[in-house]
C-alpha cells in the first residue's frame, strides 16, 4: 500500500495481515469458547451453526491462532524486549492516562503497556493451546488422564478469561489513542503521532533516515543519515 | 423422547431457570446390586443390549472375563471381574456390575455446558438427552465414576439410562428383569435401603463382618446402590471409588470461576468506558506535527 507523503510506516503489510488473522481467530475463539463457558452465553453457539459446530470448530481456530501468534512473535519480539525505561514509564502512567504525555519518559516503538499485552498473550496463547489439546476430546482423549483433563479445563478457562481481559485492554487502548487503528489497518502514522506517543522510535527513524517501521542498521543507516532526509 | 414431554425435572444441565417440575410427586427409585449374589453370568449385560438395541463391536480377548474390556458408547453396563486375595491368602472372585450410578448430585450434569443435554427426573434417574448434547466430553470430566463415553461417530455422550423409558411406564429396568439370581433389585430407594439392611445382617451373620451398603454420601447418595461384602474397601471391586465426590477442580471450574470471570470481564470493559468518559481520546495536536517536522527536517536546514 502506498502511504501519503511524509507519513511513517508503523506496521508492514505482512505484519498487518498477520495481526488481523490473529485478531479474527481470537474473536471467533472468544465467541465459541464463551458459549461453552456459561449457560447464558450458550446462544453464541448459534453463530457457528449450533453447539456441535461451535464445539468442533473452536480447537481448529485455536490451532490457527497459535501459528498466527507465533508469526507475530517472530515479527515483534525485538521491539518488545523489556528495558529499564519501561519502569520509568510505568511510574508516570498516571500522566499517560490523562493524555498528558509531555514529561513522560520517551517511548521507543512500544511502550510498557503494549509490551505487557504482547508478553501476556505470548504466555497465554501457548497455555490455551496445550490445555486445549488435553481437552480436545475427539483426538486427544486417550493421551491424558481424566484428572489431568479436569485441571486442563480449569486452567483453559482461567487463561481464556485472562486473555479476554488483556484483549479488552488492548482494544480499548487502540480506540483511545487516536491514529493507532489506522496504523494497523493502512499501516502508517503521521510524524506527529510518533512524536507524541513514540518519540524515541521517531528519533531512531530520523537518525537513520528510515521511513519505518524499524531504523536502518549498520553502514546503510550511517550513509542515509549523512545525506539527511 | 423429546415428544413425550417431561414435567418432572429436578435438575437440567446448563440452565439458570427452574426446569418444568410440576409433576414431581414421585418416589425416588433405586437399583440395588447385591454383589454377593452375582454369579457373573452377564444376563444383565445382554438384556441391556437387547432392550436398548445396542451392539458393541466385537473386540479382542484381553486376558480376563471382562468382555468387552471397558464401557463404551454401546456398552452401558459391564461385569468387572477381580481375583482378590484377603489377608489370610483366601481367593475371592469379586464381580461387580459397572455402569452409571445415577448420583443424587451428578457431576456429569454439573459439568455439562449444553442446556438440557443432561437432566435428572424427580425419581432420581439421570438421563442424557442426546439431541441437546454437543459432544464436548465435559460430562466425562465431571463424573466421579468414569462412566460416560463419547461416540466418535455421532459425537454424542452415552451411558446407562436406568431404563428411564421402562421405569416411566411402570416397568423395572431390563437388567433387573433378566437377572436369574435376584442379585439386581429395583424399587423405591427407601425399600431398597431396608432390603439391603436385611441382606447385610445376613452377610454379617455369615462372617462378612464388613458387609455394608454402598450409597456414597460424597455425591449425596446414588440411585444405583451396591451391597458389598467388603464395604470397608470398595476399591477392591475393580476400582469402585472409596469416597467418590465431584472433583474439586470441577467444583472450582463450574462454581466460583464463573461469577469471578464474568465480573472481571465486565469490570475491565466498564473501566475502559469510564476512562473514555473522564479522559477522552488521546489525539495528536498540531504542535506534535510541528515538532516532528522540525526533528525530521533538521538536516534540511543545514547549509
Ligand atoms: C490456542 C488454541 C486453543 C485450543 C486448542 C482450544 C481448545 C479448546 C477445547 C478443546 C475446548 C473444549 C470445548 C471443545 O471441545 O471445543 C475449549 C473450551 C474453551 N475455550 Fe478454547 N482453545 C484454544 C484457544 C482459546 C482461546 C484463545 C480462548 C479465548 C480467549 C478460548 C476460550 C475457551 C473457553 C472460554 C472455553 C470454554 C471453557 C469452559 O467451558 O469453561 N480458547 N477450548
Ligand atoms: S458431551 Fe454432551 S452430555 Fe456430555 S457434557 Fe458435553 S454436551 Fe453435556
Ligand atoms: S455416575 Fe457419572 S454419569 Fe452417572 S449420574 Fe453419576 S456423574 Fe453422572
Amino acid at each position: 500500500m502506498t502511504h501519503p507523503k511524509g507519513t511513517l510506516t508503523r506496521n508492514t503489510t505482512a505484519a498487518r495481515i498477520n495481526h488481523w488473522i490473529t485478531g479474527g481467530c481470537f474473536v471467533l475463539l472468544v465467541l465459541s469458547g464463551l458459549s461453552m463457558f456459561h449457560p447464558m452465553l450458550f446462544f453464541l453457539s448459534e453463530l457457528f451453526g449450533g453447539g456441535q459446530w461451535a464445539r468442533a470448530i473452536h480447537p481448529w481456530i485455536g490451532t490457527v491462532l497459535l501459528v498466527s501468534y507465533a508469526g507475530l512473535i517472530v515479527q515483534f519480539w525485538r521491539d518488545n524486549l523489556w528495558s529499564r525505561d519501561d519502569i520509568a514509564w510505568m511510574r508516570a502512567i498516571h500522566r499517560v492516562l490523562v493524555n498528558e504525555e509531555e514529561g513522560v519518559p520517551e517511548v521507543p516503538r512500544f511502550n510498557a503497556g503494549q509490551k505487557f499485552v504482547f508478553w501476556s498473550m505470548a504466555l497465554l496463547v501457548p497455555v490455551l493451546f496445550l490445555t486445549g489439546l488435553a481437552i480436545w476430546e475427539i483426538y486427544f482423549f486417550p493421551y491424558t488422564s481424566i484428572e489431568t483433563q479436569r485441571i486442563a479445563v480449569l486452567i483453559h478457562s482461567l487463561a481464556a478469561i485472562a486473555a479476554i481481559i488483556v484483549w479488552i485492554v488492548h482494544v480499548y487502548a487502540a480506540l483511545w489513542v487516536k491514529g493507532s487503528i489506522r496504523a494497523m489497518t493502512q499501516g502508517y502514522v503521521t510524524p506527529g503521532w510518533a512524536w507524541r506517543h513514540h518519540r524515541k522510535w521517531l528519533r531512531s527513524l530520523a537518525a537513520s533516515g528510515s521511513p519505518g517501521p524499524r531504523p536502518r542498521s549498520g553502514d546503510n543507516a550511517a550513509a542515509r543519515s549523512r545525506k539527511g532526509r | 423422547m423429546a415428544d413425550l414431554q417431561s414435567q418432572d425435572y429436578i435438575r437440567r444441565s446448563a440452565s439458570t431457570m427452574t426446569p418444568p417440575s410440576i409433576r414431581n410427586h414421585e418416589q425416588e427409585v433405586a437399583k440395588l446390586i447385591d454383589v454377593s449374589r452375582c454369579i457373573g453370568c452377564k444376563a444383565c449385560q445382554s438384556a441391556c443390549m437387547e432392550w436398548n438395541n445396542l451392539r458393541p463391536e466385537i473386540g479382542h480377548f484381553e486376558g480376563s472375563y471382562d468382555n468387552p474390556h471397558d464401557l463404551d458408547p454401546s456398552t452401558w453396563t459391564l461385569m468387572r471381574f477381580t481375583e482378590w486375595e484377603d489377608e489370610e491368602g483366601n481367593l475371592e472372585w469379586l464381580i461387580r456390575k459397572d455402569g452409571c450410578m445415577h448420583c443424587e448430585d451428578p457431576g456429569c450434569l454439573k459439568a455439562c455446558p449444553a442446556p438440557g443435554a443432561i437432566v435428572q427426573y424427580a425419581n432420581g434417574i439421570v438421563d442424557f438427552i442426546s439431541e441437546n448434547c454437543i459432544g464436548c466430553g465435559y460430562c466425562v470430566k465431571g463424573c466421579p465414576f468414569n462412566i460416560p463415553r463419547i461416540n466418535p461417530v455421532d459425537h454424542k455422550s452415552y451411558k446407562c439410562t436406568l431404563c428411564s423409558d421402562r421405569v416411566g411406564v411402570g416397568l423395572e429396568p431390563a437388567c433387573v428383569k433378566a437377572c436369574p439370581t435376584g442379585a439386581i433389585m429395583f424399587g423405591s430407594k427407601s425399600d431398597m435401603t431396608v432390603w439391603a439392611g436385611e441382606r447385610i445382617e445376613e452377610l454379617k451373620s455369615r462372617g462378612f463382618s464388613n458387609a455394608g451398603l454402598y450409597d456414597p454420601p460424597g455425591v449425596s447418595g446414588t440411585h444405583v446402590m451396591y451391597v458389598l461384602h467388603h464395604a470397608d474397601r470398595p476399591s477392591i471391586y475393580a476400582g469402585l471409588p472409596d469416597r467418590p465426590q465431584i472433583s474439586g477442580f470441577v467444583g472450582a471450574w463450574k462454581g466460583i470461576l464463573k461469577p469471578v470471570a464474568l465480573a472481571g470481564i465486565a469490570f475491565t470493559a466498564v473501566a475502559g468506558f469510564f476512562h473514555w468518559v473522564v479522559a477522552g481520546p488521546n489525539e495528536v495536536q498540531p504542535e506534535d506535527e510541528a515538532e516532528a517536522r522540525h526533528l525530521l527536517h533538521k538536516g534540511d536546514d543545514a547549509p
